[in-house]
Parts: C-alpha cells; sequence; structure tokens
C-alpha cells in the first residue's frame, strides 16, 4: 500500500552515473596538506568554486592511506558535486584520485605542483576551474523520487533531550522513509558502547549482527583497552554532554540508538567512507563519534542530506552536504537557535508527538534538499576532517 | 497535558529527566512515563538543571541505574528520591 510519503518529489540534479545531488559545488580538492594553499588560490580566482583543504596524505601507509585514497575519490564522486578540480604535489596520487572520481562520468582534471610551482598550477588549475564553473551553473535541477535520497545521521553535543527528542524524530523519519527505498547510514562505533546487545539485534539477520560485533569489539580491544588512561570521562561522554545532564556512555549510548527509530533494521557493515554495495536500505558505517570526521566519512560513502540531533547545540557543517539540526532543548533553541532547523523541544512539553516530529524533519529534508540553505551552510560551517588510523611513515 | 517537569522514558526506569529550565528544591513536579503518558508527581530534593536527572525512589552505593528499561552504570553513593542524580553519584561499569 502506498503510504503518504510515497509520491514526495523533490529537485536535484541527476548525474551521468544515475545517484541524484541536492547541491551543485565545483570543489577544489588538495591531495594533500601541502597542496591546500594551491587549493585556496584557485578558489580564490574562481568565484562559484569551492577549497576543501585538510591536514593529510602524506607518508601514509597501508589500511591508513587506502582510507585516504576512499575519502578523496568519494568526497569528489558525491553527487553533491559536480566538478572537480584535483591538486597535489607530484602527479602519482593526483591521477589515483582523478581516475577514481572520473568514473561517476562528472568532469574532472588534476594539476601537479613539483616541476611547476604553485603560480603555474593556480593558473592552469583555475582556467580549468573557471571552464567547471560555467558547466555547472547551466545544469538544471529536475523532479527526483524521495526514494532516490541518501540520508545520513550521527549526532552531537548529546544531552538527555536528544534521546527524548531529536533522536527519536530522526528513527522516526528513518522508519518512514527506509520503506520508501532511501539509503541511510547510522555510525559512532564507540557510542554504542552500553546498547551493543541493541545494536548487534538490531542486523537484518545473525550473520550481519555478528559482523557488527566483531568490528565493534575490534575498536574496544584495539583503541580503547590499548589508550586509555581512565574511564575516558570528558571525552566519551564529552564535557559538553556531562553538562547536559548524561552521565554514562551506557545512557549516551542507548539516546544515540534512538536515532534508528524502534523497527529500522541495518542490512550490511560499511568500512570508513566506503560505498554501500547492497542495495537500498539502512547501513552502519565504522565511524569514530566525533561529528566533522564522521558526516565527512559518511559524505565520502555518496549520502546527500544529513540529519543531525543536537541536545547542547554542536554547530558543525559539512562543505558539500547540508546538514540538518535537530533540538529538542528548549534552551538551545532559546540561547543558540540560529543554529537549529528543525526545533522539536515541543516533544519534552508533550505537545508535540514523535510522530509529528518525524514529519516536520521530512519536511525540512525535502525543502533542503530543493536548495532551502541550512543553519549550518548559513553560518558558513564547512568541516571538512579526514580520519586518520594510524601515525604516517 | 500540562507540560510536565520531568520525563521518564520506561516503567521499569528508577531515574527520570528535567526537562524545564530553572527546577527548584521542594517543586512538586509533574513526571510523564513517555512509553504511554501516564503521569506522577514527586518532590525535588535540589535545584536540578534542564537535562540532569532525578532519583524516582531512594538509591543505595551499589545499585543499578535503570533508563531506556536499561541498565546505564552504577550508583557510587546513595541517594534519596528526589535527590539530583549525576557524575557525583553514578558511574559507568565500562571502561
Amino acid at each position: 500500500m502506498a503510504s503518504r510519503h510515497s509520491n514526495m518529489t523533490f529537485m536535484g540534479y541527476r548525474r551521468d552515473n544515475g545517484r541524484v545531488g541536492v547541491r551543485n559545488h565545483v570543489i577544489i580538492l588538495p591531495v594533500d596538506d601541502i597542496s591546500n594553499a594551491a587549493c585556496e588560490a584557485v578558489a580564490n580566482n574562481i568565484k562559484g568554486t569551492l577549497a576543501l583543504p585538510h591536514a593529510y596524505g602524506r607518508l601514509q601507509f597501508g589500511e591508513d592511506l587506502d582510507l585516504h585514497f576512499r575519502t578523496m575519490i568519494g568526497t569528489g564522486a558525491n553527487p553533491n558535486v559536480a566538478a572537480v578540480v584535483v591538486i597535489g604535489i607530484e602527479p602519482g596520487w593526483t591521477k589515483r584520485i582523478v581516475d577514481g572520481i572520473a568514473e561517476t562520468g562528472k568532469p574532472v582534471a588534476g594539476f601537479s605542483i613539483e616541476q611547476n610551482g604553485d603560480l603555474k598550477t593556480i593558473m592552469d588549475a583555475s582556467r580549468k576551474a573557471k571552464e567547471f564553473v560555467h558547466y555547472a551553473t547551466e545544469l538544471q535541477r529536475e523532479e527526483c523520487s524521495i526514494s532516490e535520497l541518501w540520508v545520513s545521521t550521527k549526532c552531537g553535543e548529546s544531552d538527555t533531550t536528544t534521546g527524548l527528542g531529536s533522536c527519536p524524530t530522526v528513527g522516526n523519519m528513518y522508519e518512514k522513509l527506509l520503506p520508501e527505498g532511501i539509503y541511510g547510514c547510522f555510525g559512532e562505533t564507540s557510542e554504542i558502547t552500553g546498547a551493543e546487545h541493541i545494536c548487534k539485534a538490531r542486523a537484518i539477520n545473525e550473520e550481519v549482527g555478528e559482523r557488527w560485533y566483531r568490528m565493534w569489539k575490534a575498536y574496544q580491544d584495539d583503541v580503547i583497552e590499548q589508550f586509555k588512561t581512565d574511564d575516558l570521562s570528558e571525552s566519551q561522554p564529552t564535557k559538553g554532554n556531562i553538562e547536559g545532564g548524561l552521565t554514562t556512555i551506557e545512557e549516551k549510548a542507548l539516546g544515540n540508538l534512538e536515532k534508528i527509530g524502534r523497527t529500522s533494521k541495518y542490512i550490511d557493515i560499511l568500512e570508513p567512507a566506503e560505498k554501500p554495495q547492497s542495495g537500498k536500505g539502512l547501513y552502519f558505517m565504522d565511524t569514530s563519534s566525533a561529528a566533522a570526521e564522521c558526516v565527512t566519512l559518511m559524505a565520502a560513502g555518496g549520502y546527500v542530506v544529513h540529519t543531525f540531533p543536537t541536545g547542547q547545540g554542536n554547530v558543525i557543517g559539512n562543505p558539500i552536504v547540508p546538514v540538518i539540526k535537530i533540538t529538542a532543548n528548549p534552551r538551545t533553541v532559546r540561547t543558540m537557535g540560529e543554529h537549529i532547523d528543525v526545533d522539536v523541544s515541543g516533544i519534552l512539553r508533550r505537545e508535540m508527538t514523535i510522530d509529528d516530529a518525524g514529519d516536520a524533519l521530512i519536511d525540512m529534508i525535502v525543502r533542503t534538499s530543493n536548495g532551502r540553505n541550512t543553519a549550518a551552510e548559513a553560518l558558513g560551517h564547512r568541516e571538512f576532517v579526514m580520519t586518520k588510523l594510524y601515525r604516517s611513515a | 497535558m500540562e507540560a510536565p517537569h520531568l520525563l521518564v522514558h520506561e516503567h521499569a526506569d528508577n531515574v527520570g529527566v528535567v526537562v524545564v529550565e530553572g527546577l527548584r528544591a521542594g517543586t512538586r513536579m509533574l513526571c510523564c512515563i513517555t512509553a504511554d503518558n501516564s503521569t506522577f508527581e514527586l518532590q525535588a530534593l535540589a535545584d536540578v538543571p534542564i537535562g540532569h536527572k532525578i532519583a524516582l525512589k531512594n538509591l543505595k552505593a551499589g545499585d543499578t541505574a535503570i533508563k531506556y528499561g536499561e541498565d546505564i552504570g552504577k550508583f557510587v553513593a546513595d541517594v534519596d528520591e528526589g535527590g539530583h542524580v549525576h557524575v557525583h553519584n553514578l558511574k559507568t561499569k565500562r571502561w
């Protein structure tokens, strides 16, 4: 039976590979930290482009290097990006990223600095970036089915109101839109601690649940047990979480998991920044619980809209993916309302049901997908943060 | 329903969350269990900030705190019904 969400549409950008974007960025992507300056210069020269400076890309190896390439290529490949200029210090790794992005069919060009210098590189790359801006600005939005959206979630600066209001709001949205055929994604591996028995049971089958549990346990054993010096108080939960009333990781985890609602099941586990391969449905991505790292990884996985419940008021945004902020905390609405896209504080006053709040979030997802700038976009939040697995060589 | 002072997730829980700003000691709180919107009253023993927890009954050091119907840690100090529950009397069982 068709639900009231079945016929919903939005105006998006259909890319050559069939995926649909909700933004139309031309990005200038540095392969490595030392190419940031050239990328920022190009973005300064050519209006309508966006440089994505970051801190890494040199002397990484093994799984950490694989993650670097996956994040770079995934970011360029994201359907919210119309075209990409890639700049690296040398041509080899630059080409590897260009070739990865080119598989989507979108315009992409690489430039390298050695034997050219910054100035010639900036001139050549600026000419190409200008061409790409002309290309991108002629693309038109077209009507797309809600089922073509890829919507990720991660919460931040959580407090007890997130578990009561904003996280169940996201859970309700997923319960309504996953059956319509969207791709969903949640993660935050360390932050499931205390609710791991529940999360394991929310897998589509026992095999996926076991794989999820092994991934969660590996982080506990290999990272937390190896490096912890105390009970992680002030990191997990954070100082902000504690100020907001959260006392233990178990309490935080149970609130966090409300984001997948009461009935949704995840169908597969993703490596950080990995593209989903098992069809429509909900995925768990192995990520940090740090907001900018997590959203950057999910964007690299191909998600085009991010839903972000907050309690105390995390202000994060992302350069290529609109981050929709939802809060149920009336103090946060009062003191930092400019950061909030969806106010669900009525849930705490029992004026608003979770079902109403889920509908309000779906409405904001559609409006955002149509082009409405989020609070984070309007305020210029473009946090792009690479995840690093271990020290470089 | 009148706006509640305290929300409790499940009937099995022994702590609830303050959802109003400026709650003062002595307030006779309207408490709501979100699972079924049933209500009860409880007196707050302390000024407790919004988002922080209050004990729904007398609890002893060593008892398990229950929220969402689940174990969220162990009490490390006694707390009376209506008292403030936070890092001074509740700790994780992990890490």
